[in-house]
């Protein structure tokens, strides 16, 4: 922004004039429709990147001792300085774009000021004005259909030290402090409050939870990878933030609990306060921490030791890094693959799902394939709390066993029982049909079992006869019986419409 | 310490002469012998450094092998107790150098203590200090000028050859031109600031300090160069790059200097100081150097808006400073917050208070723009000031006296912090524009030193230090130190 001819030793700010004054934000935008205003702040730890925001201290401490992966500048010593991590800006840039934001020409830190003990510098470093970037969007699946969240900012920060209780919060003598967290790279994403209801909130997670993903910045199994600050207002009312929720079921929870306080008040006719509470995840309910007068003065100011950055130069490169996102993929998976919507939508809600769709569909017919990935192994998965790398059904088993199902060599129960046998022990899928006898029975067995079942009831037979259709399911099921299951049923029906 | 006159050049008879050890020794006996206090920390430690030189037990190479350097105490140094001044970090001991004392070991210099200074850099005088005031070897009723006080008063006493200083609003210049050494600052970013403990951090920098032009100037360029540990710091390749286009701008001409006369009328301007700087320019036009007399318009604006910016970031700065894991604590139980603050009022004194309290006032809500913001864009006026000046009258330096006043009596000063900020109006501009600039000896008065200040444009330290060359050449001030070797 200067010549060479006159170099300008400062450049940390960017041309004074532009500095804002700080302005409270704007009123809410107020949604006539609904009564329930909510607006949520996301913490994402990059936990995917080898080092720190500030240093090179390595970020894969989840396992460790406590204070072995710091160094001066996390621990906040006298004279230590951050370097930033180029690598945390792209991957910020990265998740900013996915969500349809705009990039500012420039980009800037600031520190945030108070004390506390998890806090080694008495500041944090964070953004304010001049975030990363601003205005974007994300699209999520209501019960009412599509529906458009704004994005307000996407900022980048450092995560503080985790402070530690033996023995409880209520019980400890003493704080213990654990650096390893301190200086861990956080991305700070804000929506609008355009949210409507606690579950639209907890769908709206879930989408994000899912872009992350598929741009591989963060693993969100790790603890603390992601953390949730959800606002929460009755139109016209007062407003509360629940910070610090650390799942979206918490979430959809936490703002369950505090809608319904927020209307008892109301119908006391109590004027609700603008308060931050915190979850108790334990008894479902949340709990004031301190109201608006005892917030802090945070007192920003740009951050010295940190110069202005251009990050716009970024902005191409990094956007054809960007993979195929959610639902540009569920768009293809229906056009490519000719499957049904809501399949396409299951598959592409998991990154992983989605990839292991795909390798099977390469040889197996792919709405056979969308429809027992997305109906069944997907739901199993969900029970177990699993994700499908962590499962034994690797795709190269699951092409095993469909083939055999689509040569009508296993029925639909049994390749249920099958596939929760995989998942559960690991075993050869083969191993597994031979044992349990999942393998169906041949057409000759089957018409000798038809053969015996006809003969052993004489009733059912001349009540069939007499044109009662429960008679024949009732044989139907003598068959299955006898079969262990391992016939199907349509087939066991056209024998016994044969041989009657 | 007479054979410290030949300087860092002559201190390699010294080793040659394999007498490094007792060198040594003896300048710490002489330290600890001393009355002026300027030491907070003496590294005994220096001595087996030295004997491992005189045993051939250290490569002979380095440009500093063997030279004995006083550090402030307020830059990190490895192993050794590294205070600020200040009973809140007494007894902490850095795990890490800063960059610029890895440069000098490299080089081969031995560290031979850490020197006493204003409480967190805080001060002009060197009294704010937890260890008690050091004082001026010209005379010991005088205060050695601050912050780096102590630095000032060893190299200028012989207690060490060359000194570290840092410098916020006239922190090295100050006490250099109270002490009668050369004492350069430099351009911001040109010399890495990781290991400073933090008080003005976009203002800040670390400068050195000698008896010599060239000896302060080969310490300057040992610490100068990018570190990517602070990334306001910049690489030599783009420095050079800067002072190329200044060079191609205007060739073959003759040197000039800027003398800003609007800021030397104010009556509070000691008449021998004025005199003695005046002197000098006419001493160098005499040497071929002309002069003309400029104004920088928002210059008045300069004190206010570096107080407000430099205890804002000071009450940010000083904020890790809480007794959690390092330095003074209490042995008290109390809740975090309760803790917080009793360490905090009895670990700092009274100006680090005052300055943090004010910091913390100007960065408030609601007055975060009318103090702070504004403070800024005077900064970025008078930026613009400097280098309209430059450019327009073709310069090569700006000259005014480093201080308004001759060292003043301990204690005359110390209970009217208004006066004693107004006693860095010709040092404090130069701070906010980030340009560096020197101290040099140009007068005596009342048997204390003079000094004169050189400003540059940013990165061309060369430019001043080539003035001031020619006038350490051609004049007796600046050799007069030595007397008191």
């Amino acid at each position: 922004m200067h010549n060479d001819e006159k170099p300008r030793v400062f450049q940390s700010y960017p041309e004074i004039e532009d500095l804002p004054m700080h302005e409270n934000p704007q009123p809410n935008e107020i949604n006539p429709d609904s009564d329930v205003i909510i607006g949520l702040e996301i913490h994402v730890q990059l936990n995917k990147l080898k080092s720190k925001l500030f240093c090179g201290c390595s970020t894969s401490y989840h396992n460790s001792e406590p204070n072995t992966h710091t160094c001066p500048v996390c621990l906040g010593l006298p004279g230590s300085l951050p370097a930033l991590n180029k690598k945390a800006v792209e991957f910020g840039i990265k998740v900013a774009l996915a969500l349809e934001c705009k990039l500012l020409d420039q980009t800037l830190f600031y520190r945030k000021n108070y004390f506390y003990p998890d806090l080694p510098k008495g500041y944090q470093i964070s953004q304010y004005d001049f975030p990363l970037a601003k205005d974007g969007r994300v699209t999520i699946t209501t019960d009412a259909g599509e529906k458009v969240i704004r994005i307000n900012r996407v900022h980048i920060e450092e995560d503080p030290a985790k402070l530690m209780h033996i023995g409880g919060m209520g019980h400890s003598k003493y704080t213990l402090v654990d650096y390893n967290r301190s200086g861990m790279p956080l991305l700070e994403i804000v929506t609008e409050p355009d949210l409507r209801s606690p579950k639209e909130a907890r769908r709206f997670l879930d989408k994000l939870r899912s872009i992350l993903d598929y741009l591989d910045v963060f693993d969100g199994n790790l603890e603390g990878a992601m953390r949730i600050d959800a606002n929460i207002s009755l139109k016209g009312g007062g407003r509360t933030e629940v910070k610090n929720i650390s799942s979206h079921k918490g979430v959809e929870k936490a703002l369950l609990y505090e809608k319904t306080r927020h209307k008892n008040l109301r119908m006391k006719n109590i004027h609700i306060k603008r308060e931050t509470r915190h979850y108790d995840e334990q008894r479902g309910i949340t709990i004031l921490l301190r109201t608006k007068e005892e917030e802090e003065d945070y007192r920003y100011f740009p951050e010295p030791d940190i110069p202005l950055m251009n990050v716009k130069e970024w902005e191409t490169r990094l956007r054809n890094e960007i993979p195929e996102l959610p639902d540009a993929k569920r768009q293809r998976f229906i056009k490519e693959y000719g499957i049904k919507e809501e399949h396409a939508r299951s598959l592409t809600s998991d990154i992983a799902i989605a990839n292991y769709f795909e390798i099977i569909s390469k040889e197996i017919d792919p709405s056979v394939a969308a429809s027992w990935i997305a109906d069944v192994v997907k739901g199993e998965l969900n029970y177990r709390d699993i994700n499908i790398k962590e499962s034994n059904l690797t795709a190269d088993k699951m092409i095993r066993i469909l083939k055999k199902f689509v040569l009508g060599e296993i029925t639909d129960r049994n390749m249920v029982e099958l596939i929760r046998e995989i998942i559960d022990s690991g075993k050869d899928p083969e191993e597994i049909i031979k044992k349990r006898g999942f393998g169906k029975v041949g057409e000759d067995e089957v018409l000798l079992l038809v053969k015996k079942v006809i003969e052993e009831n004489p009733d059912a037979v001349k009540d069939y006869r007499n044109k009662n259709d429960k008679a024949l399911n009732y044989l139907v099921g003598k068959v299955m019986a006898l079969s262990k299951g391992r016939s199907d049923p349509k087939e066991v029906i056209n024998l016994l419409r044969k041989y009657i | 310490m007479k054979s410290f006159k030949r300087g860092i050049e002559g201190f390699k008879d010294i080793v040659n002469n394999g007498e490094t050890e007792e060198t040594i020794s003896k300048l710490i006996d002489k330290i600890n012998k001393s009355r002026l206090n300027a030491f907070i920390t003496i590294r005994k430690e220096a001595i087996e450094d030295a004997k491992k030189i005189d045993k051939g037990e250290v490569e002979r190479k380095g440009r500093l092998l063997g030279v004995p350097i006083a550090v402030k105490d307020n830059i990190s140094t490895k192993g050794i107790e590294t205070t600020c001044a200040s009973k809140m970090l007494k007894g902490y001991i850095p795990p890490f150098d800063a960059t610029i004392i890895e440069k000098l070991k490299r080089e081969g210099g031995i560290i031979i203590g850490k020197t006493n200074m204003d409480e967190f850099a805080m001060g002009s005088t060197t009294e704010t200090s937890f260890f008690g005031p050091t004082l001026n070897p010209w005379k010991n009723d005088r205060v050695p000028g601050g912050s780096s006080g102590g630095s000032a008063a060893a190299v200028a006493a012989g207690e060490c050859m060359v000194a570290l200083g840092t410098d916020t609003g006239g922190s090295v210049r100050c006490p250099s031109s109270f002490c009668g050494i050369i004492g350069i600052k430099p351009t911001y970013g040109l010399v890495s600031r990781y290991g400073l403990i933090a008080y003005a951090s976009s203002i800040e920098c670390i400068g050195s300090m000698a008896t010599s032009i060239k000896d302060a100037e080969t310490v300057l360029n040992i610490i100068s160069g990018k570190d990517p540990k602070d990334s306001t710091s910049i690489s030599l390749e783009d420095r050079e790059k800067i002072i190329n286009n200044h060079k191609t701008d205007k060739s073959k001409r003759k040197k000039r200097i800027g003398v800003l006369t609007t800021l030397f009328n104010d009556n509070s301007i000691d008449k021998d100081v004025l005199n003695s700087v005046w002197n000098a320019i006419y001493k160098l036009d005499d040497l071929g150097i002309e002069y003309k007399e400029i104004d920088l318009p928002n210059i008045r604006y300069a004190l206010p808006s570096y107080y407000i910016i430099s205890m804002s970031e000071a009450s940010s700065n000083l904020a890790r400073f809480d007794g959690t894991h390092y330095g003074f604590s209490l042995d008290e139980e109390l809740n975090w917050d309760s803790t917080f603050s009793k360490i905090r009022k009895k670990g700092f004194g009274r100006e680090v208070k005052r300055r943090v309290l004010m910091g913390t006032f100007a960065l408030s809500a609601g007055y975060y723009g009318r103090y702070y913001l504004k403070a800024l864009k005077i900064r970025s006026m008078i930026i613009d000031d400097f280098n309209n000046i430059f450019d327009k009258e073709k310069l090569d330096t700006i000259v005014t006296p480093t201080m308004p006043y001759k060292p003043f009596r301990l204690g005359e000063k110390i209970d009217d912090p208004v006066s004693m900020y107004l006693s860095d109006i010709f040092t404090v501009p130069v701070n906010l524009a980030g340009l560096p600039s020197l101290n040099i000896t140009c007068g005596f008065s009342e048997g204390l030193p003079i000094g004169m200040q050189l400003i540059g444009k940013a990165f061309c330290e060369p430019d001043i230090i080539d003035i001031a060359k020619i006038y350490e050449l051609n004049t007796n001030y600046q050799k007069k130190v030595w007397e008191l070797f």
